[in-house]
C-alpha cells in the first residue's frame, strides 16, 4: 500500500497527522510521510513505488523550474531530512519558499499534484507504439550480444526446444484424436511454443502457476507426463481431476500448477491472493498467471492487477496477446496500445516482448521474477504473438481470418524454428537428433493414448465426492437415487462406467 | 490442520457470559479466529478501521495491518483474492459490505469457490474461506441496502449459506464457518447488529452447521425461517399461543445443505408448515423447502402453507400484499407479526373442515395408488 505522502508546509502535515489519527488512509502512511519531494508529483508512475528516490534527475526537467522546488529537492534527499524537518520550518524565509510552493501544487491524499495554467488533455495514447523486446531475429540470430540476455545453458536450452517440438507433437495427435471422434474438445498451443517453454524455464519450481488455458507447456517442462495429459483429455479414472472436466483443463498440486477453469480472468485476482500468501511467508516465489488478450476485458483483469498493485504482491502477470479471441480481433477488443500500457494505470512495471523469440521470453520473464520476488510487487509482462491454430476444435478460424495471415505466423515467424535455428548455430542440436527425438515423441503419445483410452472411466461415485469435503445428506439421498434408476434401466447407462 | 466443524461445544457449560450486541458477537468470533490461527486473514472494504457496522473494530490493531487489512472497491476482487489466499492454506475471512454489492463477486463465488475442489479432482480447495455480509431490510435501506439474496446462493452446490438469528448463534456459527473446510457464504442479518443483545458466552465455541434448531415446541403448525425473520416469526408464536394456536419454531441457520430431517420430523408431527423469508417469493428457498417436504411427506400435511413474505423498504406509505409484486412497501418489520397469526387464525378456523377433506383425499389416494403398503407408514 504505497500511498505518498509530502509535505510543504506545517498546515498540512498538520492535517494529515491529524486526519491520521483519525484512522485515515491507514498506517502505511505514517511510514512514509518522511519523503518529501515535488519529484513523486510530476511523475505518477513513481507513486507505486516507495523504493524510487529522487535520485533519478532524468526527469526533473519536468518540473516547473523555481527556487522553492528545487530547494525542496536538494533539502530532500532521504528520510534523514525526516529529522531536519522542524528546523527547518522555523525559518521565516523557508516558510515563504514552501508558500510558493504550496500554491503551485496540490497535497492531495496519494501524493502531491502540481498545478499547471495550461489546459492539457493527456493524449489516448502515445505517438510511438510501445516497442517490443527481442532477442533473437528472424533467422534466430542474437541481435545484441549485449543485450539483458540471461544466459541459456547448452542443458536448459535443448530440453527447451525438445518441450516446444514435443508440445507441437501433442497438440497434432490429440487435434486428430479429437478429429476422429476419440475426444471430447482440444485446443492447441501452436504458435505460442516459445511463450509456453520459455516462461515455464524462466521459473522456479516453487512458482505457483494460475494457467488460463492454452499453457500445457508450463506443466510439460515440469515434468507432467504425456500418458497424464492423455489421461486428462481422456477423463479417465486415473485424471487427477477424475474425469469432471472437458479436455485441456490441467491441474496438477504435484507441479504447482493450479486446475484450469474455463472462465478467462478469473485466476488474476485469485494469483494476488496466492502471492499474497507467499508473501506473508517469506517465500522466495512468486505467482505466476497466464491470460489471453480477450481476457484482459473482463472485470477480472482489473481487479486482479489493481489488487496485487495495492496488496505489493509478487505476480507476473503474463499476458498472451494473440491477436484473436476467438474470433473477435484486437481492435475489437480494446483502443489502448495492446496491453503493456494499461500496467502503468496500475502501478504495475511492464514490459513488451516478442512471444515468438524464446530467449527474450526468457529473459524477459527471468527479469520480472527477480523483480517480483527481491521487490514484492507485481510485474505485467505483454508477449506479442499469434494463434496459428483455430480456438478449439469446436471453432473454423478461416471464417474470420485471412489465410495468408496464418500462413505468415506459421511459416516466417515461427517461434520453434527460430529457436532451432539458434540451438544449431551453437551446436547444440542436429538433423540427426531432430529425427530420433520426433519419431520418439510420436512413439509414446499414441502409446500414451491407446492406454489412457482402455483405462477404464471414473467411477459413478466421482460424480458426487468433492463438492464438499464430506458427502452431506442432500447429496447422499441422490447418488442413492440415480443409483436406485441405473439398477432399474440399466441399458440406458453407459456400460463403461462402474456403478 | 483444523478442527471440522462439527466439533462443536456445550453452551450451557459456559464458563462466563456476557450480555452483547449481534455485532459485538461477530467481532469477538473474527478477534478469536485470527488469535487462534495465525493464518487467518480478515479483509474488506473499510475493514481496517473496524468496518461500516463496528464488526472489525480493534482487530487490525491487535493483529497487524497485514492480516486484517483495507482493500479496493472491488468485490470480484475481494473475493478472488480470498480464494487465492484460501487456496494456500489459509483462512480467508472476507466481507463484502452488503450482500446486496455481492454480485459482482458472483462468479467467482459460482465457478471458482465451489467448484475449486471439484474440478479439481480434490487436488485443491478453498476451504478456507468465508464470505460475511450483512443482509436484510432494517427500515430505511432502499433498494441496495436491504436485500436478501441468499436463495441465489442455495442453487450452488460447492459452497454452504449461513444465516444466524441472534448474538450467541452468530458467534458459534461463525466461528464454525471459518473453521469449516468448505467455502462457506455467511449473511448477517444487519436489522439485528444493535438491536439483538443476548448473553454469549466469552470462551470460543462452535454451533454446528447444516442442523436445525427446534426453537419453540408445538402440535399445530410448524415455522421455518432464518435469520432477522426468527424474531418475527416468535412474537407470531407467542400472539399465536394466546388465540390457543400451538407454534413449532424451526430456525434453519444453514440453508445449504439443509437440514431436512428436523423439518421434516415437525412436519409429521404438525401436518402443517410455514416458511417465511424476506426474499422474494418466486424462486425463493421457501419454495425448495416446501417442494421437499410436500416430496418427503405429502400424506402427512393436511394445511401446507407455502407462504413467504418480500419486505422491500423503499417508500412510505404502508402497503402490503400476499403475492408477489415489485409494489411491496412496509416500513416496520413487525407488521408481519400479527399477518402470520392472521394467517394462522384463519388456517386453523376451518381445522376441522380440512381433516375431514383430508381424510376424504387419502382415502381416494388409497383406492388410487395399488400399493398401499408404500403410504401406509405415511398415514400413522
Amino acid at each position: 500500500m504505497a500511498i505518498w505522502w509530502t509535505r510543504s508546509s506545517r498546515t498540512i502535515a498538520n492535517h494529515i497527522r491529524k486526519c491520521m489519527n483519525k484512522g485515515f488512509m491507514g498506517g502505511a502512511v505514517v511510514k512514509q510521510s518522511s519523503w518529501s519531494s515535488t519529484v513523486q508529483s510530476c511523475s505518477l508512475s513513481s507513486l507505486s513505488s516507495h523504493r524510487l528516490v529522487p535520485q533519478n534527475c532524468s526527469y526533473l526537467h519536468s518540473l516547473p523550474c523555481n527556487r522553492a522546488t528545487l530547494f525542496s529537492l536538494q533539502r530532500f534527499k532521504s528520510t534523514v531530512a525526516e529529522g531536519q524537518l522542524d528546523s527547518f520550518f522555523s525559518s521565516d524565509s523557508d516558510d515563504e519558499q514552501l508558500n510558493v510552493l504550496a500554491r503551485q501544487s496540490l497535497d492531495f491524499p496519494g501524493g502531491k499534484v502540481t498545478y499547471t495554467s495550461e489546459m492539457n488533455f493527456i493524449s489516448e495514447s502515445s505517438h510511438k507504439r510501445i516497442p517490443c523486446y527481442r532477442v533473437l531475429d528472424d533467422d534466430g540470430e542474437i541481435i545484441n550480444m549485449n543485450s539483458d540476455l540471461q544466459q541459456v545453458s547448452k542443458e536448459v536450452a535443448v530440453k527447451m526446444y525438445s518441450d516446444m517440438v514435443t508440445l507441437q507433437i501433442m497438440d497434432n495427435i490429440f487435434y486428430e484424436a479429437q478429429r476422429q471422434g476419440r475426444i471430447s474438445f482440444y485446443m492447441t498451443s501452436a504458435g505460442e511454443e516459445a511463450i509456453n517453454i520459455a516462461s515455464a524455464a524462466a521459473l522456479g519450481e516453487e512458482d505457483i502457476i494460475l494457467p488460463q488455458y492454452r499453457e500445457p507447456g508450463v506443466l510439460l517442462w515440469r515434468g507432467f507426463t504425456l500418458q497424464e495429459f492423455a489421461n486428462q483429455c481422456f477423463g479417465n479414472k486415473a485424471d487427477h481431476g477424475k474425469g469432471r472436466q472437458m479436455p485441456i483443463h490441467y491441474g496438477s498440486k504435484e507441479h504447482n500448477f493450479f486446475t484450469i477453469s474455463s472462465p478467462i480472468g478469473t485466476q488474476l485476482p485469485q494469483a494476488a491472493g496466492i502471492a499474497y500468501s507467499l508473501k506473508m511467508d517469506n517465500k522466495k516465489a512468486c505467482a505466476v498467471s497466464y491470460i489471453g488478450d480477450g481476457g484482459t476485458s473482463e472485470g477480472d483483469f482489473h481487479a486482479g492487477l489493481n489488487f496485487a498493485a495495492v496488496m505489493e504482491a509478487p505476480v507476473i502477470f503474463f499476458c498472451r496477446n494473440n491477436g484473436w479471441a476467438i474470433s473477435t480481433h484486437v481492435s475489437e477488443q480494446f483502443r489502448s496500445d495492446g496491453i503493456v500500457v494499461k500496467g502503468q494505470g496500475y502501478g504495475i512495471r511492464s514490459i513488451r516482448v516478442d512471444g515468438n523469440d524464446a530467449l527474450a521470453v526468457y529473459s524477459a520473464v527471468s527479469a520480472a521474477r527477480e523483480m517480483a520476488i527481491n521487490e514484492q510487487r507485481p510485474i505485467l509482462v505483454e508477449a506479442l504473438t499469434y494463434r496459428i491454430g483455430h480456438h478449439s476444435t469446436s471453432d473454423d478460424s478461416t471464417k474470420y481470418r485471412a489465410l495468408d495471415e496464418i500462413d505468415y505466423w506459421k511459416l516466417a515467424r515461427n517461434p520453434v524454428n527460430r529457436f532451432r535455428c539458434w540451438v544449431q548455430s551453437n551446436g547444440w542440436w542436429s538433423e540427426q537428433q531432430e529425427t530420433e527425438l520426433r519419431k520418439s515423441i510420436r512413439k509414446q503419445l499414441l502409446q500414451a493414448i491407446q492406454v489412457a483410452e482402455k483405462t477404464e472411466k471414473p467411477p459413478l461415485t466421482e460424480l458426487f465426492s468433492d463438492v464438499y469435503d464430506h458427502l452431506p445428506s442432500n447429496l447422499q439421498e441422490q447418488e442413492k437415487q440415480l443409483r436406485e434408476t441405473i439398477s432399474r434401466h440399466p441399458k440406458d447407462y453407459p456400460s463403461d462406467v462402474s456403478v | 490442520m483444523r478442527p471440522f466443524s462439527t466439533a462443536t461445544c456445550d453452551i450451557e457449560n459456559q464458563q462466563s457470559a456476557k450480555s452483547i450486541n449481534l455485532y459485538s458477537a461477530i467481532n469477538q468470533a473474527l478477534h478469536i479466529a485470527l488469535e487462534t490461527d495465525p493464518r487467518t486473514f480478515v479483509f474488506g472494504e473499510d475493514v481496517s478501521f473496524g468496518g461500516v457496522f463496528r464488526c472489525t473494530t480493534g482487530l487490525a490493531d491487535r493483529f497487524g495491518k497485514s492480516r486484517v487489512f483495507n482493500t479496493p472497491l472491488c468485490e470480484q476482487g475481494i473475493v478472488g483474492f480470498g480464494i487465492g489466499l484460501a487456496a494456500m492454506g489459509n483462512r480467508a475471512i472476507a466481507e463484502i459490505q452488503f450482500a446486496d454489492y455481492i454480485f459482482p463477486a458472483f462468479d467467482q463465488i459460482v465457478n471458482e469457490a465451489a467448484k475449486f475442489r471439484y474440478r479439481s479432482g480434490n487436488q485443491f480447495n478453498c476451504g478456507g474461506l468465508t464470505i460475511r455480509a450483512p443482509y436484510g431490510a432494517v427500515g430505511h435501506g432502499g433498494h441496495y441496502h436491504s436485500q436478501s439474496p441468499e436463495a441465489f446462493f442455495c442453487h450452488v452446490p460447492g459452497i454452504k449459506v449461513v444465516i444466524p438469528r441472534s448474538p450467541q448463534q452468530a458467534k458459534g456459527l461463525l466461528l464454525s464457518c471459518i473453521r469449516d473446510p468448505n467455502p462457506v457464504v455467511f449473511f448477517e442479518p444487519k436489522w439485528l447488529y444493535r438491536l439483538a443483545v443476548e448473553e454469549v458466552p466469552e470462551h470460543d465455541y462452535m454451533l454446528p452447521l447444516s442442523k436445525a434448531e427446534v426453537i419453540r415446541e408445538g402440535s399445530d403448525i410448524t415455522l421455518v425461517g432464518w435469520g432477522a425473520q426468527l424474531s418475527i416469526m416468535e412474537q407470531a408464536c407467542i400472539d399465536a399461543e394466546k388465540d390457543g394456536i400451538s407454534c413449532e419454531l424451526i430456525d434453519l441457520k444453514t440453508l445449504i445443505p439443509w437440514d431436512k430431517e428436523t423439518v421434516e420430523a415437525s412436519v409429521r408431527k404438525t401436518g402443517r408448515l410455514l416458511v417465511s423469508h424476506e426474499a422474494p417469493v418466486t424462486g425463493g428457498f421457501g419454495a425448495e423447502i416446501s417442494a421437499s417436504i410436500v416430496e418427503r411427506c405429502f400424506l402427512r400435511v393436511s394445511n401446507f402453507i407455502y407462504f413467504v413474505l418480500l419486505i422491500e423498504y423503499y417508500r412510505e406509505p404502508i402497503q402490503f400484499f400476499f403475492i408477489e409484486s415489485q409494489a411491496f412497501h412496509c416500513t416496520n418489520n413487525l407488521i408481519l407479526a400479527p399477518i402470520i397469526l392472521n394467517i394462522l387464525a384463519s388456517t386453523l378456523k376451518t381445522q376441522k373442515e380440512e381433516n375431514e377433506k383430508n381424510k376424504k383425499v387419502q382415502t381416494m389416494l388409497t383406492c388410487l395408488c395399488g400399493d398401499k403398503r408404500m403410504h401406509a407408514a405415511e398415514w400413522n
